[in-house]
């Protein structure tokens, strides 16, 4: 369905929702350093992946996102211990529930981002947004 | 001349059940006959549409309305009885958030269209005709609603003033509702939600839990659970944790997991999502001392292999009222 022309003018919003340890560092870090960063992404800093809700993410989708990035502390680094093996098993989960509702894999991805891994961080967002760039938009059915 | 307050009850996209739930308060109904002109029920008495278009603006007090919206007739029907009540009340998991009609919203108009006219096993003909809003027979015209793109619930498409939950709704809370009216209690803030619980099945579930570590999934076919402790410890995919109570857990007292009728509790918008949330904590796929992503995915797939439909198990009765509302369009 869709063109190269139509991918090259598709603008996919991306939100990001950023671990205040780990990730939020490396977003601070990467910006200081003035490194070329994706604009189509939209952060939110959340005090471990643990915290974010599978609702949050399909709230994000509902409101617009045309991908959702969760950036945590490797595993085994979480600052809480286990917040972050929380999260891989809701998003495993909640990757198959999105499957059965037509959303691929890509436009919802975790990956873990330590404070010092700038290049990784914008390497894995630049990754997402051409993703998502050539999966184009996504709708929901019209509940109002 | 009548001048007791009229009460309505209409079903749209449902199965009946919700008329049985109020004719099971047994003889308390002739209470509600006392202090109600019960003046429309399709399933019951034979009034006709006619009748409610002929009446006055908010002239029927209280409309039950039950059922999910699937064709443009529910949708006539719910406009129509919104402007005639001066209560509207979605009576029911369909009305309240799609229950099981709502489960159409995981594939589209023509794909339901297919599997029933198409390709169903038992149709002699393969290629008959497709329901349309109008054929022309040699009798004459004739005509059907139109089926909708998606199942829509009763609050997507019209205001309602307090909804109850359940599939159907338990009597003894169906008749605490029609009391508190009949005596005049008030009905708590718009939008409330009237014969269920604030917390979850597992309030009134009689089983004994511990820390909750699920290691395997069982349908509930596969093993026969012991009688006293939690169901989802013991591998079931019980819904009570992330279910309204107010049914008084019935479904768990009787060996049998709880699939979430009465909907997401108070504060939880998405029974699914807050029920992957719930299992995220629970699993346990820690084999190998260290936390391995990969080997979690295969874990997590071998898990998943005991839920054939995972959005038909966590959005049961919540599919068309959850955050996405089913399958996206194209």
């Amino acid at each position: 369905m869709n063109g190269l022309q139509d991918v090259a003018h598709f603008d996919p919003k991306i939100l990001v929702f950023l671990c205040n340890w780990c990730s939020y560092a490396a977003s601070d870090k990467a910006g200081m350093a003035q490194q070329a960063q994706p604009s189509q992404i939209r952060t939110v800093r959340v005090m471990c992946t643990g915290r974010v809700d599978p609702q949050f993410v399909l709230h994000a989708f509902r409101k617009g996102a045309d991908g959702v990035v969760i950036l945590g502390c490797h595993p085994g680094d979480c600052h809480y211990k286990e917040g972050n093996v929380h999260a891989i098993k809701r998003h495993l989960l909640l990757l198959a529930l999105l499957r059965q509702l037509g959303i691929e894999d890509q436009r919802c991805r975790l990956d873990f981002v330590s404070a010092g891994e700038n290049d990784r961080y914008v390497r894995i967002l630049s990754e997402v947004v051409e993703q998502v760039r050539v999966l184009g938009p996504i709708h929901f059915p019209r509940v109002d | 001349m009548e001048t007791k307050p009229k009460l309505a009850m209409y079903w749209a996209a449902s199965c009946g059940g919700c008329e049985i739930a109020l004719v099971n308060i047994h003889e308390k109904i002739f209470d509600v006959m006392d202090s109600f002109d019960f003046m429309f029920c399709p399933c019951l008495m034979d009034t006709k549409y006619h009748d409610i278009e002929a009446l006055a603006d908010g002239s029927i007090a209280i409309t039950f309305f039950n059922g999910a919206l699937r064709t443009d007739e529910n949708i006539h029907m719910a406009r129509l009885l919104r402007q005639k009540s001066q209560l509207l009340i979605a009576f029911g998991s369909c009305a309240a958030e799609g229950c099981i009609p709502g489960l159409g919203n995981l594939s589209s108009r023509q794909d339901l269209m297919d599997r029933i006219y198409r390709d169903s096993l038992t149709l002699d003909d393969h290629q008959g005709p497709l329901p349309a809003t109008s054929t022309g027979v040699v009798e004459g015209n004739l005509t059907l609603p139109e089926f909708l793109p998606v199942v829509k619930t009763l609050g997507q498409v019209v205001a309602v003033d307090y909804s109850i939950p359940g599939c159907p709704p338990e009597s003894h809370q169906v008749w605490n509702c029609v009391n508190a009216v009949i005596q005049g209690h008030p009905l708590g803030a718009k939008g409330a939600i009237l014969g269920g619980g604030r917390s979850t099945v597992c309030a009134e579930c009689v089983r004994t839990r511990t820390e909750k570590k699920i290691r395997t999934l069982y349908r509930t076919y596969e093993i026969l659970p012991d009688a006293e402790t939690c169901l989802l410890e013991q591998g079931l995919l019980c819904m009570g944790v992330v279910t309204r109570d107010g049914c008084g857990g019935l479904c768990p007292r009787v060996n049998m997991p709880c699939t979430g009728c009465y909907g997401p509790p108070e504060g939880v918008l998405d029974q699914g999502a807050k029920m992957i949330s719930a299992l995220g904590s629970m699993l346990d796929l820690e084999d190998a001392g260290e936390v391995n992503v990969d080997d979690y995915a295969r874990r997590m797939d071998v898990l998943l292999e005991g839920i054939p439909d995972l959005a038909g198990t966590l959005y049961k009765y919540s599919l068309a009222g959850s955050i996405l509302g089913g399958k996206r369009t194209p």
